[in-house]
């Protein structure tokens, strides 16, 4: 059936089957920083914004996001950016298979969070698992990066 | 130094975090045909007969393949050197299915519902074997898990098949029953180490394809390109010379991508349709069906005088290996040699064992490669001894440890797979390591106990370890350094970026002995067609034996570059002094820059193309070494553990990228602790894995971290590239023995099998408190 996404603003119409989800939808449209890490919306992999929320689109079926606003890291990418020069200059990022769903609900983050805390940061990112930093570096990078005004 | 040492970004952390593409799946081919595989629901089977008329006839089924369509040619998934030291086990698909996941066929349609709905079409019915399920009663059992007569060692590898045995070992030094009973203090410990899952976040994933000069390409998300390659060619008899693998961004490993996963049944249905073909993991199957930890019971005894003199170790171990072999001998022989050499002043050692098939999901590689199980069993032990000796463990540690200048006789006898090299311990700061932890840990005024509230108890613990850096003689690593116009350089290597950084930190030694800065050298990594040889990414060697190539590649250009420059000057060598951008003949007031002459050498004068190759083999194995302090909290009530705070002294030579170096440590720390505390492995009574998703297989969130703190010891390793040791696996070794040492000091209470679980801790709480009635 015919849905009519609009993905980093601009309008995407396409032709999907009635089981498909998002994260499958996007990958086709070539928006590859969405990225597959399990099937159950338990780690936190393919994270994209639906309507400035983090969603997870392994689990979303895209027939039912007609006309809903998607946000994928292609479309944050100022804020993607400055938030990789401060993992690197914390030696955060290692893999970076999860790194653009992290970037997208850190800017969720900013965006609903006034000055969180290193508690309320755990706690809004415990969805985006990463099996390689042990996140602390993680937590400093994003606290510098909140504090950041450039 | 202006590169090494210093804080440098990653090369690609940009990239990544914009979401650029580069990992395996991205390089798919948008019509490749989707291969799904049939699972054993059987943990120990063999197949009647197989009924595939109905899924044949579904539009868009392209291929079934099973094992009627391959000849019968054991070989061994293990992504090792060849000859590979794990036994030839392993057939494309077998009649034979030995655990709850294994392959039994494979369909390929044009998508993934259709592959799906072509299973569900294939009847296949099996006679039930009996399996064998308990890894302890696994040797000389009637079943046997490996009957068939093909398979076999590549050298001897203590292979007794008909035994259950995949590989066996026995080794000693001095008497040790004597030593024992020449001690005053005796304590003998069994341990148990569970089938950790590397839980990376990038499923296994390959695909393949046919280019236009008709030959195989694969990405796949591997550490070992190189030996995937030969793998797949010796699988399928297919020819080395028509296969390339491009191992792409990879998306974590752990050694979890150290052998081969989908790569030869991709490879297999491409060579049979012709066609573009994928094969990507589903979560349950990384889980089910790649594999895991090894697996151990380690039965530990510790002598010593009362004074603290450690006189003997013996160790027998018993190692699970599933239903296939891969890396079965050298992760049980690194559990040895990889740990006993901490205690070098002992009069005798024994290490010996068996590493014995299972009807479970296999084992392989994984960080820490056995050391983790040997330091876990070993350093728990070292606690106990001291606890009955009334010692304090530190003091017991610095009196027996391994220092600066020694060496052990363990390094000679232990190799993996063929004899171990002697050496000298030129660079071991575990002393200074040590210190400075208790200073970290405030272990003076913390240890053992405080109790901070009604019901909370704190405690420290510690536990020291070491590692390796490459395996001498085997592993081999080459760079090829090209120069471009304009004066930057290209640096090829087959070394393996897997998340760990290597492509900076190799950019980083080339651009220090180059004088030039990391944006200058342009890193590819591993392409079989493209870059030179290397083992891959495993055995903590990428630092130490691809940077030296590096690093020996870069001083070759230098020298090239130099009497280029001399030449285009009309100057001696000899007079030539190179700054990375400038050369300068003083003496006769004559500069070129390196920008200058390589456009000269491009496209003007004596045109050619500068371009070296270099190649390193370790010749020892310098040992990094770390002491790692943890200060628990155990809740009396619940049992519940949390780690507050980790401190991890290390000493790994000169960090080349101090940043991605603690990176490497925490994230080694928390995978430690995961194995610690949390990541419970669970088969039902009919052998099937239940923890098989990230629900039920609980690795650390943020929420359980500890807050960390990471220092490195001042050391230069003579023998590494600007004095560096390897640091990758190093930090994985001491959290289970450093926890559990620390739940010991705050309750009393010692758990010898891991996770350490809430349960385990009650029910040693309430032991206690029946004993003290």
């Amino acid at each position: 059936m015919l849905v009519n996404l609009i993905v980093n603003g601009q309008p995407r119409s396409i032709e999907v089957a009635k089981g498909e989800f998002l994260l499958d939808t996007l990958r086709h449209l070539d928006y590859l920083s969405v990225r597959r890490g399990c099937d159950s919306s338990s780690c936190g992999v393919c994270t994209v914004l639906v309507n400035g929320k983090p969603t997870p689109s392994c689990s979303l079926l895209t027939v039912r996001l007609d006309q809903q606003e998607i946000t994928t890291v292609e479309g944050i990418a100022k804020e993607a950016e400055k938030l990789a020069t401060h993992f690197g200059h914390e030696g955060a990022d290692q893999c970076g298979y999860c790194n653009p769903s992290m970037a997208l609900t850190v800017y969720a983050m900013k965006k609903e969070l006034k000055k969180p805390t290193l508690e309320q940061i755990k706690a809004y990112l415990v969805g985006n698992l990463c099996r390689c930093t042990g996140y602390q570096a993680q937590h400093i990078a994003i606290l510098h990066y909140l504090e950041d005004q450039s | 130094m202006k590169v090494v040492n210093q804080l440098t970004p990653s090369i690609d952390g940009k990239g990544l975090m914009m979401g650029r593409h580069g990992y395996t799946d991205d390089f798919a081919d948008k019509n490749a045909l989707i291969i799904k595989v049939m699972r054993s629901p059987h943990p120990y089977a063999r197949i009647v007969s197989i009924d595939d008329a109905e899924a044949k006839k579904l539009p868009g089924v392209e291929l079934i393949l099973s094992y009627k369509d391959f000849e019968r040619r054991p070989f061994t998934r293990a992504g090792q050197g060849y000859p590979e030291p794990s036994p030839h086990d392993k057939f494309v698909f077998d009649e034979y299915v030995r655990y709850i996941g294994d392959e039994v066929l494979c369909v390929a349609a044009v998508d993934e519902a259709t592959a799906n709905k072509a299973l569900k079409y294939i009847k296949v019915e099996y006679e039930i074997l009996t399996p064998i399920l308990d890894f302890e009663t696994a040797k000389q059992h009637s079943v046997i898990i490996h009957p068939e007569p093909e398979i076999h060692e590549m050298f001897p590898i203590g292979f007794k098949p008909l035994e259950n045995v995949a590989a066996s070992y026995h080794m000693h030094i001095g008497d040790v029953e004597k030593s024992i009973s020449d001690s005053e203090v005796v304590i003998k410990e069994s341990f148990y180490t569970q089938a950790q899952a590397h839980s990376m976040m990038e499923p296994h994933t390959v695909n393949s394809r046919f280019d236009y000069q008709n030959r195989l390409v694969l990405y796949s998300s591997t550490q070992t390109p190189f030996h995937v390659r030969r793998i797949i060619s010796q699988a399928l008899q297919f020819p080395l010379s028509r296969i390339r693998v491009i191992k792409p961004r990879v998306g974590g490993g752990f050694g979890g991508k150290q052998a081969i996963h989908g790569e030869i049944i991709c490879s297999a249905v491409s060579i049979r349709t012709g066609k573009a073909a994928k094969l990507t993991y589903t979560r349950k199957e990384v889980y089910e069906s790649s594999y895991t930890r090894h697996p151990m019971r380690l039965d530990i005894t510790l002598a010593a005088m009362k004074d603290g003199t450690l006189k003997a170790i013996d160790c027998y171990v018993l190692s699970d290996t599933g239903a296939y072999g891969e890396h079965a001998l050298t992760v049980f022989m690194v559990a040895g040699s990889k740990v006993l050499p901490l205690y070098n002043k002992v009069d005798s050692v024994r290490f010996y064992g068996d590493v014995v098939y299972t009807n479970h999901t296999p084992a392989g590689a994984f960080r820490g490669y056995g050391a983790i199980q040997g330091n876990y069993a070993l350093e728990s032990a070292v606690d106990i001894l001291c606890q009955k000796l009334g010692m304090d463990p530190i003091l017991f540690r610095q009196k027996n440890m391994i220092k600066e200048g020694e060496t052990s006789p363990i390094f000679s006898i232990m190799g993996e797979g063929t004899e171990g090299t002697a050496m000298n311990m030129d660079t071991c700061k575990l002393d200074y390591c040590v210190k400075r932890g208790m200073e970290l840990i405030h272990w003076n005024q913390k240890y053992p106990r405080t109790q901070t509230k009604k019901d909370i108890v704190e405690g420290l613990g510690m536990a020291i370890a070491m590692q390796g850096s490459g395996i001498p003689y085997i592993d081999m690593g080459a760079a090829t350094i090209k120069l471009n116009d304009d004066g930057f350089y290209n640096l090829l290597v087959g070394a393996t970026e897997i998340g760990q950084g290597s492509d900076t930190i190799l950019a980083q030694i080339a651009a220090e002995a180059l004088m030039t800065s990391v944006d200058k050298v342009i890193v590819y990594s591993s392409d079989s067609d493209l870059t030179p040889f290397d083992v891959g990414a495993y055995a903590s060697s990428t630092t130490f034996v691809s940077g030296n190539a590096v690093l020996k590649a870069a001083e070759t250009m230098k020298h090239q570059l130099i009497i280029e420059s001399a030449k285009a000057l009309g100057s001696e060598f000899k007079d030539i002094e190179f700054d990375g951008e400038i050369f300068n003949d003083s003496k006769h007031q004559k500069q070129i820059s390196l920008k200058d002459l390589s456009n000269r050498l491009y496209y003007n004068h004596d045109q050619k193309q500068l371009m070296v190759t270099e190649s390193y083999v370790g010749h020892k194995s310098p040992p990094p070494f770390m002491a790692g302090f943890a200060d628990v909290s155990v809740d009396l009530l619940t049992g519940e553990v949390k780690v507050n705070h980790y401190v991890s002294v290390v000493d790994c030579g000169v960090t080349i990228n101090p940043k991605l170096a603690q990176g490497q440590v925490e994230g080694a720390i928390i995978q430690g602790m995961g194995m610690t505390l949390y990541e419970d492995v669970i088969y039902t009574k009919t052998g099937k894995l239940i923890t098989n998703d990230f629900m039920s297989y609980r690795i650390p969130t943020r929420m359980e971290i500890p807050s960390m703190t990471t220092e490195f010891a001042e050391s230069y390793e003579e023998s590494g590239p600007f004095g560096a040791k390897s640091v990758g696996e190093i930090g994985i070794d001491t959290p289970p023995a450093a926890i559990s040492n620390a739940i010991y000091n705050a309750c009393g209470v010692r758990i010898t099998s891991l996770p350490i679980t809430p349960e385990k801790i009650l029910k040693g709480l309430k032991k206690l408190k029946e004993h003290s009635i």
